[in-house]
C-alpha cells in the first residue's frame, strides 16, 4: 500500500498466488517425444499406445480429407480440428458406449469415435437432418450456442444419478472462449451441488476466433475456475495423448464413483482456421506464436516414442492413412446419396403433435412434393 | 369436487401427475421444502419426496438445462420459473434449445417439459415480475403455451400439459391465484391443449380474451347486456396454437369482434388473433376489428397498475365503438 499500512487481507499474495496449483500440466511425454513419466507410460501395453497413435493418425487424416471435401464445396460448416488430436482421442477413448457425450462443434470426431459414422458427421455438416440421428443414442448433436451443452449435461448427469445407473457419466466439452459463458458456470455448479457424475472439458487452444485466451479472462489457468463451484480440475498438456487418456480415464471413475464433476483443460492448438466460414488466422496470429505449437505436433510426439520403441513406422503409417482416405471418400458418397429433405417432415418435426396450422402447412407442402 | 381456488387446483394437477407417473419430476427456486413462494408446490415435496420435487441452485438458465437433460434420461421436467420476467434468463434454453430439440433429432427423441411460470397485473409486485411475455413464446415453433383464466381450466391444463410429449409453457396469473373459487373434481380430468372456450354466450359481438383479462371481458359483457347488446366471451385458454376455429365460428354468429390482452399492443397476440380474423374472415365481418391492449410502455411502476392495466371499462368501451360502428 502508498501509505505502508497493513491490510487485514493481503489481496496481492492472494492474486499472485491463486493459480499456482493448477498450473501444472500433466505430462507423460513431453514436446521432444522424451518420457517424462515411465510409471504412467508403463501401464500401457504397446498395442494400446499403437491404437491411441492409430486414433490420432485417423483424425488427422479425416481432418485433411475433410478440407478437400470443404474446399470442392461438398460440405457446409466445418471446424476444423488438427492439432487436437491428444485432446479429443485422448479423452474420449477414456469413456464408455453407455456414457453420454454432449459435443460442441468442433467435436465430430469424438461423436464418431463414440458411436455415429463419419456419413453421418459430413451430413450433419452439409445441414441434413441424418447428421443428428445417431446409432448410439447417448450423444446430444454438436452444440452451435456456445454453453448450452453444459448446462444440459447437467440434466444428463443428474438424469443418469437418479435413474440409478452405476457406471455411466456424462462429458462434455467446449472451448476456452466457452469459458466465459454464465452456462459454463452454472453447467458446472449445478452438476456440482447435485453431486451428479460427469466430466467437462474445456479444450483451451488459446484462441475463440480471434480473441486471444488472456483476453477472457485475468485468471492464469481455465481449470482454476472450477475452484468456484467446488469441483476438483486440472490442467493437462493437450498435445499428449497419454497423459490427457490418463486425466480423462480418472475423472470418469471419479464421477461413476459418485463424487459429483471433473473438469479438465487441455492445453492444445487449433493449427488451422476458426471454421471454414472464411476465418484467416493470418489476421490475428503471428507465425512466431503458431512454430512451437507445430513443433509440439501431438502426432510427431508419440510416433517419436513408438518408433524408439520398434512399434511404428512410416511406412504402417502411409498404408493407414491411405486406407482412412478411401473410408472417408466412401462415406461422403454415402452422405451424398442421402435423400433430399422435405419441408412437410420439418414441420411434422417441430411438434410431437403437429398443431391444426402445422397440420395444414404439411397437407400444403405436401401437395408440392408430390407433384 | 370440491371448491378450489386457481392455485389450489394446480396444486392438485400437480399432485395428480406425481402420483400417476414416477418419471414427473418438479423443481425450480423454492418449490421443495418452501413449497414454492406462492405455495403452488406446498407439501408435495413431504408427499411424493426429495427425488421428486426438489430445489435448484438460483439460475434459470441452469434450470432450463436441467429439464432438457433430464428429458434426455427418460424423464419428465416440470420446471419453475419463479416469475416470467426471468425467463430472459432462460431464453436460450427454451427458445434456442427445447422448442427445436425434437425437430433437431428428426422426430427421435421428445422433449416433454411442462415450464410453470406466474405472471400477470394487479397485485402491486416489484420489477419484471408481472411482465405479460407472452409474445415471445408464441412465436417460437415447437412451443405450446396455454393459460388458464379460472380453477377448473387451471387443473385440468395443467394436467394436460404434463401428459403432452411437446414442450409447453403454462403461464400463471398471479392475480387469479386467489381470488377465485370454482368447483373442481378431485379427480383427474383435463382440458385440451389446444382448445379455446365460449365462456358466455351472445349473438351481437364476440369478445376474445384470456387469462385476467376473460373475467374483465365478463365484467363488461354483464354491462353491455343492460344496453340489450349480447356479448360472446371466448376464451382462448390456449395462445400457441390458437383455436382459430372457435373464433371464427363466433364471428360467423356475430360478424363483430374485439381482441383482448393485457400486454402491450405491439406485444402480441392480439395481433396474431387479428391478422388470422383479418384472412379468413374479413368478409363476414360488419365492422373493423376491435382491439384493447396495454400501452406501448414498459410495464408500469407499481402504483400506477390501475391506470395501464386494459380493464372492464375499456372493453366495454371499444366493444361498444365497434357494436356502433
Amino acid at each position: 500500500m502508498a501509505n505502508g499500512s497493513k491490510q487485514i487481507v493481503d489481496f496481492a499474495k492472494i492474486k499472485a498466488t491463486m493459480a499456482d496449483p493448477y498450473k501444472h500440466p500433466v505430462q507423460v511425454i513431453d514436446r521432444e517425444g522424451k518420457v517424462v513419466d515411465p510409471d504412467t507410460l508403463a501401464k500401457y501395453s504397446d498395442d494400446q499406445l499403437v491404437d491411441l497413435m492409430k486414433k490420432m493418425v485417423w483424425e488427422r487424416t479425416l481432418h485433411e480429407q475433410t478440407m478437400n471435401f470443404s474446399r470442392q464445396g461438398r460440405l457446409g460448416f466445418y471446424a476444423p480440428t488438427a492439432g487436437e488430436e491428444a485432446s479429443e482421442m485422448g479423452s474420449v477413448t477414456a469413456f464408455k458406449e453407455q456414457d453420454y457425450l454432449l459435443p460442441a462443434y468442433r467435436d465430430l470426431p469424438q461423436m464418431i469415435q463414440h458411436g455415429t459414422t463419419v456419413a453421418k458427421g459430413f451430413l450433419w455438416s452439409k445441414g441434413h437432418v441424418e447428421g443428428n440421428q445417431h446409432e448410439n443414442p447417448n450423444m446430444m448433436f454438436p452444440q452451435i450456442i456456445i454453453g448450452a451443452q453444459y448446462v444440459e449435461t447437467a440434466g444428463v448427469a443428474l438424469g443418469i444419478k437418479k435413474n440409478g445407473d452405476e457406471d455411466r457419466v456424462a462429458f462434455a466439452y467446449t472451448g476456452d472462449g466457452g469459458t466465459s459463458q454464465g452456462d459454463w458456470y452454472e453447467g458446472v455448479n449445478f452438476t456440482s451441488a447435485y453431486q451428479a457424475p460427469a466430466v467437462f472439458f474445456v479444450q483451451n487452444n488459446g484462441w475463440a476466433i480471434s480473441v486471444p485466451r488472456k483476453k477472457q479472462t485475468a485468471a492464469e489457468t481455465l481449470a482454476q475456475k472450477a475452484v468456484a463451484m467446488g469441483v476438483p480440475s486440472v490442467q493437462v498438456d493437450g498435445m499428449d495423448i497419454v497423459a490427457v487418456h490418463e486425466v480423462s480415464k480418472a475423472a470418469r471413475e471419479f464421477a461413476a464413483a459418485g463424487n459429483g464433476p471433473v473438469v479438465i483443460e487441455t492445453l492444445t492448438y487449433r493449427y488451422g482456421a476458426h471454421s471454414s466460414a472464411g476465418d484467416d488466422p493470418s489476421r490475428y496470429r503471428t507465425k512466431e506464436e503458431e512454430k512451437p505449437w507445430f513443433d509440439a505436433d501431438p502426432l510427431v510426439r508419440l510416433r517419436k516414442v513408438l518408433t524408439d520403441k520398434g512399434v511404428w513406422s512410416q511406412d504402417q503409417e502411409d498404408k493407414l492413412v491411405d486406407g482412412y482416405k478411401d473410408e472417408f471418400k466412401q462415406a461422403m458418397k454415402e452422405a451424398e446419396a442421402a435423400p433430399a429433405q422435405k419441408v412437410s417432415d420439418f414441420l411434422k418435426w417441430t411438434y410431437n403433435v403437429p398443431t391444426p396450422a402445422v397440420k395444414k402447412q404439411i397437407a400444403e407442402f405436401e401437395a408440392k412434393e408430390s407433384k | 369436487m370440491a371448491k378450489m381456488t386457481y392455485i389450489k387446483a394446480i396444486t392438485s394437477g400437480l399432485d395428480q401427475v406425481l402420483t400417476d407417473d414416477p418419471k414427473t419430476l418438479i423443481f425450480g427456486e423454492d418449490v421443495g421444502k418452501n413449497g414454492g413462494v406462492f405455495r403452488t408446490t406446498v407439501d408435495l415435496q413431504d408427499k411424493h419426496g426429495e427425488d421428486r420435487v426438489f430445489d435448484t441452485p438460483l439460475a434459470e438458465s441452469g434450470i432450463l438445462g436441467l429439464a432438457i437433460g433430464l428429458s434426455l434420461t427418460g424423464w419428465r421436467p416440470i420446471p419453475e420459473i419463479q416469475f416470467m420476467g426471468f425467463t430472459f434468463e432462460a431464453m436460450d434454453g427454451i427458445v434456442g434449445q427445447l422448442a427445436r430439440d425434437h425437430y433437431r433429432f428428426g422426430g427421435q427423441k421428445n422433449f416433454p417439459v411442462t415450464i410453470r411460470t406466474p405472471f400477470g397485473g394487479g397485485t402491486h409486485t416489484a420489477e419484471m415480475h408481472a411482465d405479460n411475455l407472452e409474445n415471445y413464446f408464441v412465436s417460437t415453433p415447437g412451443l405450446r403455451v396455454v393459460t388458464p383464466s379460472n380453477p377448473y381450466d387451471a387443473k385440468g391444463l395443467v394436467i394436460s400439459a404434463v401428459e403432452s410429449d411437446d414442450p409447453v409453457l403454462f403461464m400463471e396469473n398471479l392475480k387469479l391465484y386467489r381470488s377465485m373459487k370454482d368447483e373442481v373434481p378431485d379427480d383427474k380430468y383435463t382440458v385440451p391443449l389446444d382448445s379455446a372456450k365460449v365462456v358466455r354466450e351472445g349473438s351481437d359481438i364476440t369478445l376474445v380474451a384470456y387469462s385476467a383479462e376473460v373475467n374483465e371481458a365478463l365484467t363488461a359483457a354483464d354491462a353491455l347486456a343492460k344496453d340489450n347488446i349480447s356479448a360472446e366471451v371466448i376464451d382462448l385458454r390456449s395462445l400457441s396454437p390458437i383455436d382459430t376455429d372457435t373464433i371464427f365460428a363466433s364471428i360467423d354468429k356475430t360478424h363483430k369482434v374485439v381482441v383482448i390482452q393485457e400486454a402491450q399492443r405491439m406485444a402480441g397476440v392480439g395481433a396474431v388473433v387479428a391478422s388470422d380474423i383479418a384472412e379468413e374472415k374479413i368478409m363476414s365481418l360488419d365492422a373493423p376489428i376491435g382491439r384493447v391492449a396495454a400501452p406501448d410502455s414498459v410495464y408500469p411502476f407499481a402504483q400506477a397498475e390501475n391506470d395501464w392495466i386494459p380493464n372492464a371499462d375499456d372493453i366495454e368501451a371499444k366493444a361498444r365503438e365497434i357494436y356502433n360502428y
